[in-house]
């Protein structure tokens, strides 16, 4: 028969590990259950950004009537939606094309893994700058290359039709971090099934099709749904290249008033959720029917996520 | 020639080429930053005087320096704040063994992909409530509570620790705490280390939330936000929007050649376990 002390000392124990996981316990009642819960609380008032001290106002179902005949969520939802379609298969693509590259690059691999990865973690805010002066209409590098060769270049990020390839490019010079993702997986592909293939007469697009594509499938896909819930929540790029690209920057909250610029079409899902909340109107209530929508998209890629690699968890 | 050399430069001129592409943004900012600000507006590439003053001329014209302050102590509060609350989190899920484990963890991960703009109007109507708007503090505080990348990074990490090392520390009779600090931290330096410059590049880099916190207030502005919202007189300065933003890039740049070696050793030292 245990001692008291024994007993409690066995109780202690058992606590222990709750010690290390407060914080993280608190984190994630405050910004996962908290935020949530009151976002389909709010979802059912009339709340104004501009008078908070006003109580909020329950108006049942009225905001989630509104969102199924808002005509700037189907827009807003058409570009993010042309970003998932477009933009992450091509940085996927883009990102194993060079990493392929890289590994034919046998001694001077740390050099190109170095330069290729630079640009993804320069500051997006700085990136999109870059990029909106390299595709200026009228004067930039790139139209002045293509005038050069006798093309007539875009109006890029003033263009409707062009802004949204733009952020493409921009994308594309940032797939850095996906590319050393790749480069680790395709040195993880077994030598001598290459090696077997060979001998068997297979090509170099032959070993590629039914060799590598094969082994680095699951990275891949890790790759697509991770790159879907990114451009889930695209924002900075779209917000800084319109504002920077209309030219009218003005400081503080007047940025939302570019965003989208031009005509709508950089107008993604993430910044009318910004605008409605933050914008002169500020309807928190109608925003928060926005955010829980969101989150159900979100959840559901996280879930799919979850159930194809179980091996997170082990 | 023979074949095989023809190959050989067939495949570098490739990637030479795309190197000259990933390369050509950066070049062009920093050419342009050395610019009058007339030449901006020619075809010019390459500057017909260089002109250095740029960069002092920058802070001259906008408040620079207090941006980069408020970046500075954005980026090393978050990082510290999240190194006190993540590692311990992170042992938690990776060695100790108690009832909701995996539930938690299931939950990390969700929150980890969640996107920001999915919580921003409770949490901007509690740090409203705490009087904090108009501050960085809504952006660094919540770094207490953990962040759940970093967790989740963390926990992959130690998990390759093999656990004879910490059952030898116990048996010497250290808590699990002390096995933690004497054991663990050490082992996972690499991991660690990786932690802490993502988090420091996120906070760096990050635009969304001192946008959403700080945009009424231009004291308390970050480079990010200080750039992107450049006011501008009559027409965009390029030349010094240029030198600014290449002002943004260069700690990134030195801190990613500093601490490649760590970050490349995490990377293998977790990519071993495949």
């Amino acid at each position: 028969m245990p001692t008291i002390t024994g007993g409690a000392g066995r109780y202690r124990r058992r606590l222990t590990p709750y010690t290390f996981m407060i914080p993280a316990l608190i984190g994630l009642g405050l910004f996962l259950f908290y935020p949530l819960l009151s976002s389909i609380w709010f979802s059912f008032h009339r709340m104004h950004l501009v008078n908070l001290t006003q109580p909020p106002d329950f108006i049942g179902l009225d905001n989630w009537k509104f969102f199924f005949e808002d005509p700037n969520v189907i827009r807003a939802a058409k570009n993010t939606l042309w970003f998932v379609v477009i933009m992450v298969p091509m940085r996927i693509v883009g990102a194993l094309i060079t990493a392929l590259l890289l590994n034919q690059a046998k001694r001077s691999r740390g050099f190109y893994r170095t330069l290729f990865y630079l640009p993804a973690l320069a500051p997006p805010v700085a990136a999109t700058v870059a990029f909106v002066l390299l595709l200026k209409p009228g004067t930039g590098p790139v139209n002045t290359l293509l005038a050069n060769i006798g093309i007539e270049g875009p109006l890029w990020f003033n263009d409707p039709l062009w802004a949204k390839p733009s952020l493409v490019l921009l994308g594309l010079w940032g797939i850095g971090d996906l590319m050393i993702i790749f480069v680790a997986a395709l040195l993880d592909v077994p030598v001598e099934l290459h090696e077997a293939a060979a001998l068997d007469g297979a090509g170099v697009w032959q070993r590629f099709r039914y060799v590598t594509l094969p082994s680095i499938s699951p990275v891949l896909q890790f790759a697509a749904i991770t790159g879907v819930i990114g451009m889930l929540q695209y924002f900075t790029q779209a917000a800084v290249a319109s504002s920077v690209a209309s030219g009218a920057v003005t400081g503080g909250g007047g940025i939302a008033n570019t965003f989208g610029y031009p005509s709508g079409s950089t107008f993604t899902y993430p910044l009318y959720l910004y605008v409605i909340s933050f914008g002169p109107r500020g309807l928190l209530g109608y925003a928060s029917v926005l955010s829980v929508v969101l989150f159900v998209v979100a959840v559901t890629f996280t879930l799919i996520l979850l159930r194809r690699f179980r091996t997170f968890l082990r | 020639m023979n074949r095989p050399f023809l190959i050989f430069v067939a495949r570098h001129s490739v990637t030479i080429a795309l190197s000259l592409m990933f390369l050509a943004p950066l070049v062009f900012l920093f050419l342009t930053s050395m610019m009058t600000s007339n030449q901006t507006f020619t075809t010019e590439i390459w500057p017909q005087s260089w002109h250095p003053e740029n960069y002092a001329t920058v802070f001259e014209k906008a408040p620079l320096l207090r941006y980069l302050l408020n970046t500075v102590m954005y980026a090393v509060l978050a990082t510290i704040f999240m190194l006190l609350s993540s590692v311990p989190a992170a042992y938690g899920l990776a060695k100790l063994r108690w009832r909701g484990r995996n539930t938690t963890m299931v939950l990390i991960i969700c929150l980890m992909m969640l996107p920001p703009q999915v919580s921003t109007i409770p949490m901007y109507l509690f740090w409203a409530n705490a009087g904090l708007t108009g501050t960085l503090w809504p952006a660094i505080l919540p770094l207490l509570a953990g962040d759940a990348f970093a967790i989740f990074l963390l926990r992959q990490f130690m998990v390759t620790i093999p656990d004879e090392y910490l059952d030898a520390a116990k048996v010497d009779g250290a808590g699990e705490w002390k096995t933690m600090f004497k054991v663990v931290l050490p082992m996972a330096r690499p991991g660690i280390a990786a932690a802490a410059m993502f988090q420091f590049f996120y906070a760096w880099n990050d635009y969304y939330y001192p946008l959403l916190y700080t945009s009424e207030n231009q004291d308390n502005w970050t480079v990010s936000l200080g750039i992107a919202s450049f006011k501008y007189a009559h027409h965009v300065e390029w030349e010094l929007v240029s030198a600014a933003t290449m002002i943004t890039m260069i700690p990134v740049i030195v801190l990613f050649f500093f601490a490649q070696k760590a970050f490349v050793q995490g990377v293998t030292l977790t990519g071993v376990k495949g």
